[in-house]
């Protein structure tokens, strides 16, 4: 049975409650240790990056069945100033911030699917998939 | 406040505290018959006190007393609407101190707003008997329940108040209890990390660490986080500046803990950790720190 659940994102204390969120949706998913621990990884750098840069947004949570394989399908989304150069952010070392620059490449090769859509001024959507 | 009569006084608050309330007969009434109001309130509130063992009925009375003196002092002013007004500010600082003790002892929210609300029947039922117009029992009713909710709602407030404080306070404690730097030898420092690590935490971990190594002189302090459960990037970046700070007081820093999931994640998230030196557990990294100060343990 799918479940679907959605969360805001609008303090540091939500990107924890989304970390155990996610947590919790792999391991019903019986996602091993450490399928467990990227998903969760790539899910708080994604979290970090809408409350820190999209100032704020929501992520949705959705179990996949896709035959005999199940997963777990992150999107984040955000109406902040968006991404003028996606190539740039997902380059290593790159940070408008003041973080590692590491994050949303990081999170690209974490997770099984990354899909990414921003329109300057509107908003940023990423989309994760981890298979099982 | 002096009545200015059909003028109307905008305050601070944005709110207009002559309007109807200039002809009200509730001041009068708290006045010339505060007696029964008490003793029917307090009637009101033993009857629906379902908490007895919390608060003494002898601590309840003296309460409604001295609440209702200062309500009493207070509505001579004539101004029912507003009690944020200097007026009012012995009643807000009763009925504050009344909710905060009320949070402490364990009563809820809805029982703190009742001491307020409790208040409304003994006065209206004083007001219809000695009101006779129904227009005017109408607007007394509607300005007296005005005036409770406000008061209610406040001591709703000052309730919620205390229960953040106690959070921020616990939140507080946490941060001083989670992070214990240890001396395990003589020159070498653990400081075991359990939780997530954000900027404040970082912070707290920062300063202890630092202070404890110009106390004790250490050369080498273990970081272990083994009790951190998830390391991202911002986790990482918080460990290499404590890290750094660390080398520049002259203690070189070993992180240990790194279990196999968080070993995987780190090399996807492309975290650069060379310059550090990293131990599976503890216990590894303490040998090695013991091994780098030249000495040695044997089994006798």
């Amino acid at each position: 049975m799918q479940k679907i659940e959605e969360m805001e994102i609008q303090s540091s204390s939500d990107v924890v409650l989304v970390r155990q969120a996610v947590r919790q949706f792999a391991i019903e998913l019986g996602f091993g240790l450490v399928d467990q621990t990227k998903i969760v990884t790539a899910a708080s750098e994604l979290a970090r990056n809408t409350l820190d840069y999209g100032g704020g947004g929501t992520v949705t949570l959705e179990t996949l069945q896709n035959g005999g394989r199940r997963g777990l399908r992150l999107t984040f989304e955000d109406q902040g100033p968006g991404i003028p150069d996606i190539e740039l952010a997902l380059k290593d070392g790159f940070t408008s911030g003041g973080g590692l620059g590491m994050g949303l490449g990081g999170a690209k090769r974490l997770a099984n699917e990354f899909e990414i859509e921003s329109v300057v001024g509107e908003g940023t959507r990423i989309i994760i998939v981890r298979w099982k | 406040m002096a009545d200015l009569g059909n003028t109307v006084v905008w305050t601070d608050e944005g709110k207009c505290p002559m309007e109807m309330t200039h002809s009200s007969k509730i001041p009068e009434i708290l006045k010339t018959h505060e007696a029964e109001l008490l003793s029917e309130w307090n009637q009101e509130l033993v009857a629906t006190n379902t908490r007895k063992g919390l608060i003494k009925e002898a601590e309840l009375q003296v309460e409604c007393r001295e609440f209702l003196k200062l309500l009493r002092i207070a509505a001579q002013s004539g101004n029912l609407s507003n009690i944020q007004a200097s007026e009012w500010r012995e009643v807000r600082e009763m009925l504050t101190s009344i909710s905060r003790s009320r949070s402490h002892k364990g009563f809820t929210p809805t029982e703190t707003a009742t001491f307020i609300f409790s208040f409304k029947r003994p006065l209206f039922d004083r007001l219809r008997q000695l009101l006779h117009d129904p227009t005017e029992i109408g607007d007394e009713i509607w300005q007296a329940t005005d005036l409770l909710d406000r008061l209610g709602l406040m001591a709703v407030e000052a309730y919620q108040k205390s229960r953040e404080e106690v959070i921020l306070r616990q939140q507080e404690e946490m941060m001083e209890l989670s992070t214990p730097v240890v001396k395990l030898w003589d020159g070498i420092l653990a400081l075991p990390i359990i939780g997530t690590l954000d900027s404040a935490r970082t912070q707290v971990v920062m300063e202890s660490l630092l202070q404890k190594i110009v106390e004790t002189g250490s050369e080498v302090a273990i970081i272990d986080i083994t009790g951190v459960p998830t390391v991202d990037t911002l986790t990482a970046q918080h460990l290499l500046k404590t890290v750094t700070a660390a080398r520049l007081m002259g203690a070189d820093c070993i992180i240990s803990g790194i279990r196999p999931q968080i070993a995987q994640t780190i090399v996807y998230l492309g975290i650069d950790l060379t310059d550090v030196t990293t131990k599976a557990t503890l216990a590894d990294a303490f040998l090695m720190a013991l091994k780098r100060k030249g000495t040695t343990i044997t089994r006798k």
